[in-house]
């Protein structure tokens, strides 16, 4: 495989292939680049603060119901998966270090890795979501829970469901971004001049992981130490 | 600089860190430690979600303009936090508007 590195000449001189002509650099393309995908993360940021908002408000009126909920969880599945998101971080972090150093080959290893790793994920999500309907803890008409606390579990399960659901759709997203990746990598698109799309949709993937990180414990693991 | 390349060795750091607290927070999530359970549990996230940043997102190695505008949004996100909760925490304080 000839490597894209030896053809791109990241000079900054108008006339490289990589350079907008609106643009002094290609630093200063790359930066404004990242910068914008930056601008659109702090809207996401907002966007899941407000729902980690609403899990606040209701966890602070119905602490012991949410603490009751969260233990029907399956924590097993759920340490898993947070694994497995960030494993596929590094996979992601190694891919864009790959298309800075116009390795083709690895960019695409690492891509498919990041994308079978994501796909790992949204399969033991399926499992879960498989279990919960079986066990009636599904919102609505067919919902089912010991004891007192039915009402705000409900909520409980409203939220988990609204926060693993949207998260799981970035996931989505976050793989079909990959998808167009893989493909222009395979024409060789990208090398040390120009490898803005996979630094961009690498802070995408990044920032769907750190949602994780924090649906993680707030969700399974705040039941465990009862009993 | 974000022409700055990361070397791969600060990657795999960064990532066993990660697996570590995850382990952690895990295993600490079984002890009673009364309120404190909540503070390790977001204290943890708060240092892996900073490490993801800082690395991964190569925020350490970004120009000062992109480091702003996330504090910026940090800022943002936190008014919209405090706010609220100030209002939901606080009800039932005052005896009157019962």
């Amino acid at each position: 495989m000839a490597d894209t590195a030896a053809s791109a000449a990241p000079t900054g001189h108008a006339g490289s292939r990589d350079l907008q002509h609106h643009f002094d650099s290609l630093e200063q393309q790359r930066d404004a680049s990242s910068l914008g995908m930056w601008v659109f993360l702090v809207t996401e940021i907002l966007f899941f603060g407000g729902l980690f908002l609403a899990y606040t408000v209701y966890r602070s009126r119905y602490p012991v119901a949410f603490a009751e909920a969260s233990r029907h969880l399956d924590i097993t599945l759920g340490t898993f998966n947070t694994a497995v998101l960030i494993i596929s971080s590094l996979t992601m972090a190694l891919a864009v270090y790959s298309a800075a150093l116009g390795r083709r080959k690895a960019i695409i290893l690492f891509l498919l890795a990041t994308m079978a790793l994501g796909g790992t994920f949204l399969g033991v999500k399926a499992v879960e979501y498989t279990h919960k309907f079986h066990d009636h803890l599904v919102p609505g008409a067919g919902f089912r829970f010991p004891g007192p606390d039915a009402r705000p579990a409900e909520i409980f399960f409203s939220l988990y469901f609204t926060m693993t659901g949207l998260h799981a759709a970035h996931m989505i997203i976050g793989i079909g971004l990959l998808t167009v990746l893989v493909l222009q990598a395979r024409k060789g698109r990208y090398g040390p001049g120009y490898y803005t799309p996979v630094e961009v949709s690498g802070l995408y993937w990044h920032f769907v992981d750190i949602v994780w990180i924090f649906l993680f414990p707030l969700l399974y693991l705040i039941g465990r130490h009862l009993h | 600089m974000s022409q700055h390349v990361v070397p791969p060795r600060v990657y795999f750091a960064v990532f066993a860190a990660l697996i570590v607290l995850t382990a952690t927070t895990t295993a600490v999530s079984f002890l009673d430690l009364g309120p404190w359970n909540t503070v390790v549990a977001l204290g943890i996230a708060f240092l892996k979600a900073t490490l993801v940043v800082l690395f991964f997102m190569h925020v350490k190695y970004s120009p000062r303009l992109t480091q702003i505008v996330i504090a910026g949004g940090l800022f943002w996100l936190a008014i919209l936090l405090a706010l609220t909760l100030s209002d939901f925490m606080t009800r039932g304080w005052l005896p009157i508007l019962r």
